[in-house]
């Protein structure tokens, strides 16, 4: 390039940088080095805050680590008088909440997102998708409240008795209706995930392009038929994204599910049984922490999940970020 | 019954802009008939109301009739799904389904019509690669990505799609443009093996093509179709003064 420069006179730069008028090239050229550097330098900085995170909490709970062990994610009592501290059923609350959040979730957010991208008429697309984006503003304690003085009255009077007595059956349905508990967790989640899921799939449907959906339309395809076949396949690894980062903010999220999910430490199989997540027994407990064992156990919970959203969200920004380039239309 | 497509009187509009005009043509079977014309004259319209894949584009409308073997593509209550089964369409850019095989991209249209038999879908996958000039080259990477084909084969690829379902017609819309010379060679004679088989429409905005490919050539201009006859007397001898500038690089 340095050789080029001089010799072109003009042609040679303004065909490597197109756009560049040739007297500015060479200094193009080392803003655009510049401006990598310093992409490098943010990037890099990136990762060394979280490891620095990650490191503090973990000399933070050290105290925890040293004592317990693994038997701090395998055991479930958690007695602060006793100073003895097994997070299990904080580590089974919020794995259970979010998964019975992705469960409402998924079909809600990938059906309203194929209903945005495929089916809807174009004057209903900004509209609904706007309230769907809407709902995703919404302060989680306005839902936590929603959550106390609606749902959970509705779920004590009405559905949690009619799911006992169709489905009581099953372990995961039986018990005193609370209201408040592991079903209402889930239900509230699912509410403050959808949007997430929602918006991202249908940008990811809108990315696939228009010529994938004439090849199925063209080989005899219905409408349903191309949306299943060019369109939810084309776009497969990008949903999948969206779903892993619906998963990361339900796995995070705190004052809504502290609010309806009961905090009480305990490892039920029905979902109508009150629950704590990891997020919860944080926030709850960590102004009443007084000892340094108690403290570093808490902060050992947050280190967990810290871990399990980070890896979560790698997951999911992977996925997203290989769906722009899996495809090779011609290759020449 | 076999008497190709004909066209009466047929417009395409595309919202208010009416983008075709009263064509009426007769296109012959076992032959290859070739659209020619400048950019925007509507030759990719013309074709795509043929398998009715006009009406997809929102705000897009024909009117008209279409006689596919004496049968209107557009009699009250037909399906399009079922025409566009008999009227396969190839495009400009080839568009394979990435995420599939190169078996499963053939097997497609199939599978869309109800075929599960693994032994008839193999039968008709092997014989449509081999119609679409491919079998040889993928028969040992059928398990391969469809996208990871040259640019020339994922368009023969997408040739064997079509050709799969059995369709009465191929419809081909500028299916070399994208592709290089010899990627070019490869479909053209293609296009003259397959004419044994069924009728094939292609547009082209490459004059030669036209020329070695064609029986008979259509002339479009400003969503008309000006003039419409045998190839050699389109090039050598056209009626029209406009086929004539056209055709002599006087414009377009
Ligand atoms: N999707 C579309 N929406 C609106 N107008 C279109 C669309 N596609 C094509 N047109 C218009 O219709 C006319 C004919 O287009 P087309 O059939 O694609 O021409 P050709 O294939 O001969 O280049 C052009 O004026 C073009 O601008
Ligand atoms: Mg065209």
């Amino acid at each position: 390039m340095e050789r080029l420069a001089p010799a072109g006179a003009g042609a040679a730069p303004s065909r490597l940088l197109p756009g560049a008028a040739s007297a500015s090239a060479r200094s193009a050229v080392s803003g655009d080095r510049l401006f990598r550097a310093l992409l490098r330098a943010v990037g890099l900085g990136f990762v060394l805050v979280m490891l620095a995170m990650i490191a503090a909490l973990a000399i933070a709970a050290w105290p925890a680590i040293r004592q317990f062990g693994w038997g701090f994610v395998v055991e479930s009592n958690w007695d602060p008088v006793q100073e003895s501290f097994g997070a299990l059923p904080f580590i089974y609350g919020t794995l259970l909440s979010s998964i019975l959040a992705l469960l409402i979730a998924v079909p809600l957010g990938l059906g309203a997102a194929i209903y945005l991208a495929e089916l809807a008429p174009a004057w209903i697309r900004p509209p609904v998708g706007f309230l769907i984006e809407l709902l995703a503003a919404v302060p989680s304690v306005v839902y936590g409240l929603w959550g106390i003085f609606v749902l959970a009255p509705l779920l004590r009077s009405w559905v949690q008795p009619f799911l006992g007595a169709t489905l009581g059956w099953l372990p995961l349905f039986q018990g005193p209706p609370y209201g408040v508990g592991m079903l209402a967790a889930g239900i509230i989640l699912a509410i403050m995930v959808v949007p997430f899921i929602a918006t991202v799939s249908r940008d990811v449907l809108l990315a696939v392009p228009s010529q994938q959906r004439e090849a199925a339309l063209a080989l005899g395809a219905t409408g349903w038929e191309t949306t299943r076949v060019a369109v939810l396949r084309y776009g497969r690894s990008g949903l999948i994204g969206a779903i892993l980062l619906g998963l990361g903010r339900a796995l995070g999220e705190t004052m809504a599910v502290t609010m309806v999910i009961g905090n009480r430490p305990e490892i039920a199989a029905s979902l109508f049984a009150p629950g704590y997540t990891m997020a919860s027994v944080i926030a709850n407990e960590f102004t009443e922490a007084t000892s340094d064992l108690y403290l570093a156990a808490l902060i050992e919970v947050a280190l967990l999940l810290l871990v399990i959203t980070v890896v979560v969200n790698a997951l999911a920004r992977l996925l997203v970020w290989s769906v722009g380039g899996p495809v090779k239309t011609v290759r020449e | 019954m076999a008497d190709g497509i004909r066209v009466l009187s047929l417009s395409a509009w595309f919202g208010s802009q009416r983008v075709l005009r009263n064509v009426f043509v007769n296109i012959a079977p076992n032959e290859v008939t070739a659209i020619i014309g400048p950019s925007g004259c509507g030759k990719s319209t013309f074709i795509r109301c043929l398998n009715r894949m006009h009406e997809v584009v929102p705000g897009a409308r024909a009117d008209g009739r279409v006689l596919l073997n004496g049968e209107d593509v557009y009699a009250p209550g037909t399906d399009p799904v079922t025409i566009r089964r008999r009227i396969g369409m190839v495009f400009q850019k080839p568009n394979p389904f990435p995420t599939m095989s190169v078996f499963d991209n053939v097997a497609a249209g199939l599978r869309l019509a109800g075929v599960r038999n693994r032994a008839a879908l193999h039968e008709a996958v092997e014989r449509a690669l081999g119609q679409a000039a491919l079998w040889d080259e993928v028969k040992d990477s059928l398990g391969k990505s469809g996208a990871s084909l040259s640019g020339g084969q994922q368009q023969r690829l997408c040739i064997a799609r079509a050709l799969a379902v059995g369709p009465e017609v191929l419809l081909m819309d500028e299916p070399s443009s994208a592709l290089d010379p010899i990627a070019t060679a490869k479909i053209e004679e293609l296009i003259l093996e397959l004419k044994k088989d069924l009728m094939v429409v292609i547009v082209t905005h490459n004059m030669q093509q036209a020329a070695r490919v064609a029986d008979a050539t259509g002339f479009f201009l400003l969503g008309e179709l000006v003039e419409f006859a045998r190839t050699r007397e389109i090039f050598t001898s056209p009626r029209d003064k406009r086929t004539e500038d056209y055709i002599t690089g006087r414009f377009g």
